[in-house]
């Protein structure tokens, strides 16, 4: 379970986040939504103490995240699988090393490394790049790499920033099922965070909106699609005014 | 006035303290050899290639500078041998040191800011620790190691390439043969000239490297940010080397 309490965080005279909570259990997708710049990557960055809140806290496993040494931290890490935005490919590496490097940090012996980073790469659709530099590779071929270095982990909490912004349509389908797939079959719990509708619909179980700091709304994704507040409305429906 | 002064004051203490947590980390990840360990040889080869072709085109030029100017200073009142030990002990005491260092500075110091930076912005540190990665002992430490172990080792070859020259320059513009130059080399000569320019080039090395991985990994905002870390990790470690420089003639001379 992740837990956010009312988390606070700022970067200098900026307030991004004014008292967000939001709970995720066991087993679930959830989504998060919300405008851009919002502060959605700044919120699941706290999962994996890459940003410390100013006040409040986040539990993942009522682990506070806060109070952990680098040690703690490495340990609660071992159990997230956390795909950036913008990928985050160590670019002085091929794709092979790329999935594979979490897995050396785990020790995992080298004959199972390199199933587990082609059965990886196969899941995305990208058998057979292993030697390729993700400089050679397009954006979403990046973002595919990214996705399957998480997954490569096992990891019992995949935290997905905005998996299919910028893929083609049916990319970004597959990229769902994907999702879907690797929560019903190796159980893990997901946070997206997107603002591409038809995908929260597809992944989630439950939808929360972030506005202005905080959580504006939550609910499973009738509740959300039947929503009443015109803010949420809105934005799934992508009005302009 | 006395704002921007107390401005600058706090600055200046953030960035020691920055500092100090850094070293702090730094240590903290030394145990963890495992990880630095291979990354290591990596770099030792890194910082040794990319900077043995200037280390020696600058000695070399050096030693031939050096014999030259000597032998117009001296031309006439001292016995021209002295012209090999000027060669022979301003390379190994200062000039093959320094003069490697802040090229060095130029070298691998720009390069170590702008890969950090480059990973820092475009979040690969981040990724690296979520990767249960420390970033200390993945990135800073076979770096600093590397540039303190390599630099000394290659400052050795460019004072060698130096005297030479020197030697060279010598014999052929100078009317000066082997046996003297060499009988002025081992006039005056102490072991302690060696070891005094190779410790003063491992330190060098140390802070070249270190200075490029604070520099680099407190990199902020895109290409410009990376543009902006490489030139300041030049200017504060050419800085720092001169400031370590007297530093050293003070404490071990
Ligand atoms: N390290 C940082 N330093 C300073 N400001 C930051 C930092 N990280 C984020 N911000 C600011 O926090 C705000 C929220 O950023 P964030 O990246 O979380 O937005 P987002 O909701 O993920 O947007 P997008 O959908 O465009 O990715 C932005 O205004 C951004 O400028
Ligand atoms: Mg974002």
């Amino acid at each position: 379970m992740i837990r956010f309490a009312d988390v606070y965080k700022g970067f200098g005279d900026k307030q991004v986040l004014t008292g967000f909570s939001l709970e995720i259990r066991d087993g679930e997708t959830m989504v998060i939504i919300g405008y851009s710049g919002s502060g959605k990557s700044v919120a699941i960055k706290h999962i994996v103490g890459l940003l410390r809140p100013d006040e409040g806290e986040v539990y993942v496993d009522d682990r506070a995240i806060s109070e952990l040494d680098r040690a703690g931290l490495t340990e609660v890490r071992r159990d997230i699988g956390f795909v950036f935005q913008f990928a985050a490919l160590f670019d002085s590496m091929t794709v092979f090393d790329n999935v594979a490097l979490g897995l050396r940090r785990r020790d995992v012996p080298d004959d199972e490394i390199a199933a587990r980073v082609s059965e990886a790469l196969a899941l995305v659709d990208l058998t057979g790049t292993d030697d390729r530099m993700p400089a050679e590779l397009s954006g979403g071929m990046r973002k595919r790499v990214g996705i399957a270095r998480a997954i490569a982990l096992r990891p019992r909490y995949i935290l997905y920033d905005e998996p299919t912004t910028g893929l083609d349509p049916v990319t970004s389908a597959i990229m769902d099922r994907l999702m879907v797939r690797t929560r019903e079959h190796l159980g893990v719990t997901g946070v997206v965070v997107t603002h591409d509708m038809r995908s929260a619909y597809t992944v989630g179980d439950r939808i929360a909106m972030l506005y202005e700091g905080a959580i504006r709304q939550v609910g499973t994704v009738d509740e959300i699609r039947a929503t009443d507040d015109p803010v949420v409305r809105q934005f799934i429906e992508g009005r302009p005014e | 006035m006395i704002v921007q002064i107390g401005g600058s004051a706090v600055r200046g203490l953030e960035a020691a303290g920055r500092f100090g947590r850094f070293l702090a980390d730094t240590g903290r990840a030394l145990p963890d050899v495992g990880t630095w360990g291979r990354l290591l040889i990596v770099q030792m080869r890194r910082v040794g290639v990319d900077s043995l072709p200037v280390v020696v085109f600058i000695a070399a030029f050096t030693g031939v500078v050096l014999a030259l100017q000597a032998s117009y200073t001296f031309t006439g009142t001292v016995p021209l041998y002295i012209v090999g030990t000027v060669v022979g002990k301003t390379m190994m005491l200062e000039l093959g040191p320094v003069l490697s260092g802040l090229a060095l500075a130029g070298r691998v110091g720009a390069s170590v800011a702008a890969e950090l930076g480059t990973m820092k912005v475009t979040e690969q540190v981040d990724a690296l620790e979520t990767l249960a990665y420390d970033p200390y002992s993945y990135l800073v430490i076979p770096r600093v190691l590397a540039g303190t172990l390599m630099v000394p080792l290659v400052v050795a070859v460019g004072v060698a390439v130096g005297i030479v020259t020197g030697w060279l320059a010598s014999l052929g513009l100078l009317d000066l043969s082997t046996p003297e130059f060499v009988k002025g080399l081992q006039f005056l000569y102490r072991f302690k000239d060696t070891w005094y320019g190779l410790v003063k080039s491992a330190s060098f090395g140390c802070t070249i490297t270190l200075v490029g991985c604070v520099v680099g990994l407190n990199t902020r905002g895109g290409a410009e940010g990376v543009g902006r870390s490489t030139t300041q990790a030049v200017v504060y470690s050419a800085v720092l080397l001169l400031v370590l420089d007297a530093f050293w003639a003070m404490v071990l001379l």
